[in-house]
């Protein structure tokens, strides 16, 4: 086996043991054999070509990596790949659809809420799981809910007014 | 980053967990995972096996029994405490704690023992713990037995769990009285570890302390329990002289080490500081209700 992770079906050679996972990832239900030790992480991006979710510090700090797992926000770099064995995983990839923006993607648009990008996707889906709890919080409830994610361009301003653009809009009121 | 090769567990009972734990030498349970996978990244843990326990049903729980004992399960994650409705009106310095620990992505997946279990001295929960003389519950091939925090803790990153063993609860007792509280934490930004912290947890009776503890966080090379500053405010209705003489045994007590994040002088001085404020907000609740 030449890299950590295979997407199925393949014939894994050598002893190194490997397990069957079955994800579903933004709806669609998603199988590959892997070594334990994969991140999740990795799984989506070099695994499942989803290469939304960015790896920033890769220690746990900095949240580019977050993703939802059954709905929750997890640093995908702090979670194996093998947990999230029949779970549903969320990532930014599965936030718009064909035609529609999610409303958080509307306002980090809408309001500039980002300026490299990179930390974006993190943001957004903290900033959903945030709004699919409360979709009027306030601005001190939106930094708090964003705490985990670092951004190093924006000063975080027009991030906090995205998400705040975004609960208006998810209670029709933009 | 990636972690040595491990052999992964994923076990729906307890007693298969115990069972792998009892064959393998080298095995290490996975609850949250937020300090072990880190660790197992940065190479500093290298587990042959893991046991994954996150499959085993009846560890996410927290709450309190009819006396009043309240139990907190393996698999409770901070999140839950944090947005818990019962957790203040029974442990307010438990729910003080919730919201400081790590970020918010990190208190969905992270555990309250398995915070406990990684024996971290910058670990919040164990300041906690040892001031409310809280205890863990482990369950091995022989059964179950109790272990309070204070002797739980071995050293830095050691506990006394044999390997056979499981932590599968925290266990506090009920409070002579009403309980109060809090904690406080310096942190230089979300998420890093505490300069200092202080965890205070009191039983009040007719505005007098009946029971007290103390613990610190992030000033010795593990939790510092300060039992000679709580135990200078049993008796007292929290004046200003038990109060400064809390403040000032505790701060004593500290061992911390000078580094980026500031002097040892300075961090006894936090603790000081934290000490006071704590018991001065528990004082002025006090006087609302009196």
């Amino acid at each position: 086996m030449t890299s950590l992770f295979e997407e199925v079906p393949v014939s894994i050679d050598g002893d190194i043991p490997t397990t069957r996972v079955e994800v579903k990832v933004n709806g669609e239900r998603r199988a590959a054999e892997i070594e334990p030790r994969l991140l999740l992480a990795h799984l989506l991006r070099n695994g499942f070509k989803l290469t939304g979710t960015h790896t920033g510090c890769d220690t746990t700090n900095c949240g580019a990596c977050t993703v939802l797992l059954d709905g929750e926000p997890v640093k995908s770099c702090t979670v194996f790949a093998v947990q999230a064995n029949g779970h549903e995983v969320t990532t930014v990839e599965g936030l718009a659809s064909s035609e529609q923006l999610h409303p958080v993607q509307e306002g980090f648009k809408d309001e500039h809420g980002l300026q490299c990008g990179f930390c974006t996707p993190g943001m957004m889906l903290s900033a959903v799981a945030l709004l699919n709890e409360n979709d009027n919080p306030t601005e001190d409830e939106v930094r708090w809910a964003l705490s985990g994610n670092l951004c190093r361009c924006t000063g975080y301003q027009n991030i906090v007014k995205a998400v705040i653009w975004a609960g208006a809009k998810m209670r029709g009121e933009a | 980053m990636y972690p040595s090769r491990f052999q992964y567990e994923a076990p729906t009972t307890l007693a298969e967990a115990i069972a792998i734990l009892a064959a393998n030498d080298d095995a290490k349970v996975l609850a949250g995972g937020q300090s072990l996978i880190p660790m197992m990244k940065l190479r500093f843990a290298s587990p042959a096996t893991l046991v994954d326990i996150n499959n085993i049903p009846g560890l996410d729980f927290h709450g309190a029994d009819a006396d009043g004992t309240y139990r907190i399960g393996a698999l409770c994650r901070h999140a839950h405490l944090e947005k818990s409705t019962t957790l203040a009106e029974h442990q307010p310095l438990l729910a003080s704690c919730a919201p400081l620990v790590a970020d918010p992505i990190v208190r969905t997946r992270g555990t309250f023992v398995g915070s406990v279990c990684h024996a971290d001295p910058q670990g919040d929960w164990a300041s906690c713990m040892v001031a409310l003389d809280g205890s863990i519950t482990a369950v091995g091939p022989n059964g179950k037995r109790s272990i309070p925090v204070k002797e739980f803790v071995a050293g830095p990153f050691t506990t006394v769990l044999a390997k056979d063993e499981i932590a599968i609860e925290g266990v506090i007792a009920p409070a002579k009285g009403t309980r109060a509280g809090g904690y406080l934490k310096l942190e230089r930004r979300v998420g890093d570890f505490a300069t200092a912290g202080v965890a205070i947890a009191l039983d009040m009776s007719g505005g007098v302390v009946t029971n007290a503890g103390i613990g610190l966080t992030g000033v010795g090379a593990q939790t510092v329990d300060a039992a000679d500053a709580a135990a200078a405010l049993i008796g007292s209705s929290l004046d200003p002289d038990a109060i400064e003489q809390a403040a000032t045994l505790a701060a004593e007590v500290s061992k911390p080490r000078s580094d980026h994040r500031g002097s040892a002088s300075y961090k006894r001085h936090i603790v000081s500081t934290f000490v006071t404020r704590i018991l001065g907000n528990v004082q002025r609740a006090e006087m609302q209700v009196a």
